[in-house]
């Protein structure tokens, strides 16, 4: 065991094989271990930002379904209260139209009817004054019985 | 293995491992430079020689895991990576949470040189646990000397550890100067851990042999862990055949040993310039 020039020798080669590591070996070893540490935390940080943006879009499906769920049913009810109404409306046009109708027949018969015993009521004044007539014959005057007449006929 | 066998059967079983322990040293001896033939050569070639074994295989790692990381480097993708990719991200990401927990200030060179000690430092232990004669032989057969010395486990040599505890050292104290200014670095001496004017010299006294004890135990920690952990390889390997399930048990637990000095000496250096980071504690 004795010292000898060795021991420089091997301090000089250290300091050179130290350096050449530093300057030439150690950076792209770094770099490269950083730039993948870089790489996972922004895919860690991607897929986290994934799964939030996932959920908030899971979230918006679920109100915009909601939404239209409401939506439909609300136009489902307008609908109907619609067609209702339209039944309601026709019912009472219906209704109105044959109401007139009836009371136009009812006129109608009533007119008729009116002139049914008018023409009765004249056709019994005329019997009745041919009747007159031929029990009378000759004597009676037409004026004074025309007026007698048409106070019995207006009494029938 | 079976090398072994016949090597200690033509040497002493200390022969055996007193050469596996020997460096191939080259320096200046009687007056001219060349390789030393024995232990007792190297010694007297003093400071200026140089362990040839362990700074080549030193060497020959450093290039190879910084080759390997480079060329990883070139080919990273942030996307889904690959096989050996994979392998060098979790040595980084290993590294850097090292870095994270034990350093608290801003230097973009702490995590590079933490990364650089624990890859350097696991291969150099390592060596270990390729069979102790195997790299000796081979460089033997390639120099052509069959009693050439041989260290194959760079970390086994005091003078690497040292090496590195000594780099870290100096920039302890680098930035130290830098951080604190010198004012505030020599009041980390003089007024802790009593901050009273006049207890000066005694916090010197306490400050002072802790400061320098970092680089040395730092270097004798990983140097010992591993010299212990070679010597027991070897005297395994002097037991012939019996040697195979115990080098196989000793080999098991030393992946634990050898990893674990490994991560020591890079979170003690990460703890170190930490402290050399601290400003007014």
């Amino acid at each position: 065991m004795n010292l000898n020039a060795t021991v420089i020798g091997q301090s000089i080669a250290f300091a050179v094989f130290a350096y050449f590591c530093m300057k030439v070996v150690w950076p792209p070893l770094v770099a490269v271990l950083e730039e993948r540490r870089k790489k996972i935390i922004d895919g860690l940080e991607a897929a986290e930002r994934a799964q939030l943006d996932l959920a908030a879009a899971q979230e918006k499906a679920g109100e915009d379904k909601e939404i239209a769920k409401r939506e439909a049913a609300e136009i489902v009810d307008q609908a109907k209260r619609r067609a209702n109404q339209i039944v309601e409306e026709a019912k009472d046009q219906a209704r109105a139209e044959g109401e007139r109708l009836i009371a136009a027949a009812n006129a109608e018969i009533e007119q008729q009817a009116n002139r049914a015993k008018e023409a009765l009521r004249e056709q019994v004044a005329t019997i009745a004054i041919a009747g007159a007539e031929k029990i009378l014959q000759k004597s009676i005057d037409q004026a004074a019985n025309e007026e007698l007449l048409k106070g019995l006929a207006s009494e029938l | 293995m079976a090398e072994a066998h016949g090597a200690a059967v033509a040497q002493t079983g200390t022969e055996y491992v007193s050469h596996h322990l020997g460096f191939l040293t080259y320096g200046k001896v009687d007056g001219h430079w060349g390789f030393a033939h024995s232990p007792e050569e190297a010694a007297e070639m003093g400071f200026w020689a140089i362990n040839v074994d362990t700074m080549l295989i030193s060497m020959i790692l450093g290039v190879f895991f910084m080759v390997f990381y480079y060329l990883v480097s070139r080919k990273v993708t942030s996307g889904v990576p690959g096989g050996v990719q994979n392998f060098v991200e979790m040595i980084v990401e290993f590294v850097i949470d090292s870095v994270d927990g034990a350093f608290h200030a801003k230097n973009k060179f702490v995590a590079p040189l933490a990364l650089t000690t624990f890859s350097w430092i696991f291969l150099m232990n390592a060596m270990d646990l390729v069979p102790v004669d195997w790299i000796p032989l081979f460089a033997q057969t390639v120099a052509g000397d069959s009693h050439l010395f041989f260290k194959a486990v760079p970390t086994t040599d005091i003078n690497i550890t040292l090496g590195f505890a000594t780099a870290v050292f100096l920039m302890v104290i680098y930035y130290s100067l830098k951080m604190k200014g010198p004012i505030g670095f020599a009041n980390d001496f003089l007024m802790h851990p009593f901050p009273k004017w006049y207890l000066a010299p005694l916090n010197l006294l306490l400050e002072l042999p802790g400061f320098f004890a970092k680089p040395v135990s730092l270097a004798l920690r990983l140097y010992g862990n591993m010299f212990a952990g070679e010597v027991i390889f070897l005297v395994i390997a002097l037991l012939g055949w019996y040697q195979l399930p115990l080098h196989f048990a000793w080999a098991v637990f030393h992946i634990l040993v050898i990893t674990l000095q490994a991560y020591l000496f890079m979170m003690l250096t990460i703890v170190y310039l930490n402290q050399a980071h601290q400003v007014d504690h």
